[in-house]
């Protein structure tokens, strides 16, 4: 660069070669920027504009105005959305479930990776890993399917129930059951999947640790807890991390297939409630609004938990 | 003498609670793999069993009075068909959206001599993190007049974030910087290097990434859901979601049937079937491409 400025005639300004010298790196490379602009236009339309479209919930959004000429309004849909008798059952609706599901869904994966880890066979342990990660493949729709008919009145877990002399229940009827169904189904379908990355996790450990372990009279036991465990704990952190963050992240899909009109007290989601107030009886600006509520608390809380979780073990998702 | 006796019953102890272990170890595992079958094995037999059997609490290991009906009823039912057809389309063209969109973003960032990366990267990365939600995303797909194209479907996912990552990880650790240095020496473009030398380098990827979203674009339903409202374009998952959720066997499947009871009865049958039906492809495929799931979640995992 220092050659460079000697030898021009005109005398350069410092600001004018960076410049220069960064359109320079640009063109250089115009192929890969030629790569990614696809990408960073869909990003662009799809992500973005939504985010800009995200305004209507600060209007009254009429179709024939659009955005811009939409007269603004405030907080008025917040407002009223506050103000509604759905809102605290949404709340906890959402809430509830999300925090059963981390409660039940965070610990089991790690509980199946530690066991497979302990399988000996190679042959049975790759068995097991194909079948437990079989569910993750299941459509949503057929998942749900399932459920239906496996709970049905006359279903196999109702004939199940009554081998051991219960009452069958109605399950798809009644408020109470919702949330067991959704998070137990849940279980079922990602457990082994979400196993891997423990399982990554625990391929990595040193087994020189295991042997000193074993020399000093560690049983198997006992290596799990001192060894295993410290092992996976940064993976583990961080799969805390993101999915605290995504806790108002309620998998609205599945739990839109599980609602029937008589478990709607407590099915009812915020995601739903978005989907049915905006799609369904096109209330835009109110179902932005409450989409929008959503979305600000998901990202509060996932800056927080990161925030913590960076205090507490020093690592955190930036 | 005690020192040793001590010594040898501390090993014996040791392995003793050591087998205690393995053998309460492999019984849960033997439980675990019985819970996660038997769903799948219990909706095979229903499918061939006649229904007054299950709800009789009949059917338990094997198929009771085996009938072939329900299949028959789906096999000879032209949404069924349609569905698949489109699913179909869908997956293909969807999938080859996906990859090329991917695949050339993902190594334009994974070359240190990008400038400007870190800023792009930040810019999709903020996208996992916030996005505008369900409504201004779906106006912005009817204001582009997308509504009832199958576009709607493709277009609004054609990159996902995570995959991205995946692919971009990818390259950066097997594509040697020599590789390319050597290449460039030679006259090679970066176009011409990604298609010659990196993409044939890296079919694993390739792999992951096409599994990846095929397997997303089979059994998505909600897109369906929302942006389509013309039963000629509906997905099997959405056909599927009618016939199981719904209770809406069509017409031609059941219309001929009196009865009440013998409606329902063979639509019980044929809820069972369509689900075998519309899992199949997946169930053939999955144990030949599960090892590279796997190792998409193993790359992905290295760097999240």
């Amino acid at each position: 660069m220092k050659v460079s400025v000697k030898d021009n005639t005109e005398i350069v300004s410092p600001v004018v070669l960076r410049k220069y010298t960064y359109t320079k790196k640009i063109l250089q490379n115009y192929q890969l920027y030629l790569f990614i602009l696809p990408t960073i236009i869909y990003f662009i339309i799809f992500h973005y504009l939504p985010m800009y479209g995200v305004l209507i919930a600060f209007k009254d959004f009429v179709a024939t105005k659009g955005i811009i000429s939409s007269p603004w309004v405030g907080f008025k849909h917040f407002e009223r959305f506050f103000d509604s008798y759905q809102f605290w059952r949404l709340i906890k609706n959402t809430l509830g479930l999300s925090v059963l599901q981390l409660i039940v869904g965070f610990p089991l994966p790690i509980l199946l990776a530690l066991m497979l880890n302990q399988i000996r066979s190679e042959k049975y342990k790759r068995f097991v890993q194909t079948v437990v990660y079989a569910p993750h493949f299941i459509s949503v729709v057929v998942l749900a399917g399932m459920i239906y008919v496996f709970f049905s009145n006359n279903g196999l877990v109702n004939n199940i129930i009554m081998i051991f002399g219960g009452e069958p229940i109605s399950f798809m009827a009644k408020p109470e059951w919702f949330k067991p169904l959704y998070v137990a189904s849940g279980v079922w379908q990602e457990t082994g999947w979400a196993a891997i990355i423990y399982l990554a996790a625990l391929a990595g450990v040193n087994p020189e640790l295991h042997e000193a372990a074993v020399v000093d009279g560690a049983n198997k036991w006992q290596r799990i807890l001192h060894v295993d465990i410290p092992a996976i704990m940064p993976t583990a952190v961080i799969v805390l991390i993101l999915s605290v963050g995504n806790i108002m992240n309620v998998g609205f899909e599945k739990a839109y297939l599980l609602q029937t009109p008589l478990n709607q007290p407590s099915a009812e989601v915020i995601p739903t409630y978005v989907y049915k107030m905006g799609l369904q009886q096109a209330q835009y600006s109110f179902s932005a609004a409450v989409g929008l509520f959503n979305a600000v608390i998901n990202l509060i809380l996932l800056i927080a938990v990161n925030k913590f979780a960076k205090k507490i073990s020093g690592q955190g998702l930036w | 003498m005690n020192v040793l006796s001590f010594e040898k019953t501390k090993i014996t102890r040791r392995s003793k609670e050591d087998k205690i272990f393995d053998i309460i170890n492999y019984v849960l595992i033997a439980v675990i793999l019985i819970l996660v079958i038997y769903p799948l094995y219990f909706i095979i037999i229903a499918s061939i069993s006649d229904p007054n059997m299950i709800h009789q609490g009949k059917v338990w290991f094997l198929p009771k009075e085996v009938t072939f009906e329900g299949y028959k009823r789906i096999f000879n039912d032209p949404k069924i068909w349609i569905g698949y057809k489109n699913s179909i389309i869908y997956t293909l063209v969807g999938t080859l959206v996906n990859i090329s969109c991917t695949l050339t973003a993902a190594y334009a960032l994974s070359r240190k001599d990008l400038y400007g990366k870190r800023i792009i990267m930040s810019f999709f990365l903020f996208t996992m993190f916030f996005s505008g939600g369900l409504i201004p995303t779906y106006l912005i797909v009817k204001n582009l007049g997308l509504l009832n194209t199958m576009w709607a479907l493709i277009l609004p996912k054609a990159v996902a974030v995570w995959n991205l990552i995946v692919a971009k990880t990818y390259f950066e650790t097997t594509i040697p910087n020599e590789l390319l240095e050597s290449a460039k020496i030679d006259g090679c473009s970066d176009a011409k290097f990604f298609w010659k030398i990196v993409l044939p380098l890296s079919k694993p990827i390739v792999a992951v990434m096409v599994l990846f979203y095929a397997v997303g674009h089979w059994n998505s339903y909600f897109d369906a859901l929302i942006y389509l409202n013309n039963e000629k374009l509906y997905p099997l998952q959405l056909i599927l979601r009618n016939i199981l959720i719904q209770n809406e066997a069509s017409t031609q499947m059941i219309g001929d049937l009196d009865s009440l009871a013998a409606k329902q009865r063979v639509s019980e049958l044929i809820k069972y079937g369509v689900i075998i039906v519309a899992s199949i492809p997946l169930l053939i495929a999955y144990p030949f491409v599960q090892k590279y799931f796997v190792k998409g979640v193993m790359i992905g995992g290295i760097k999240g």
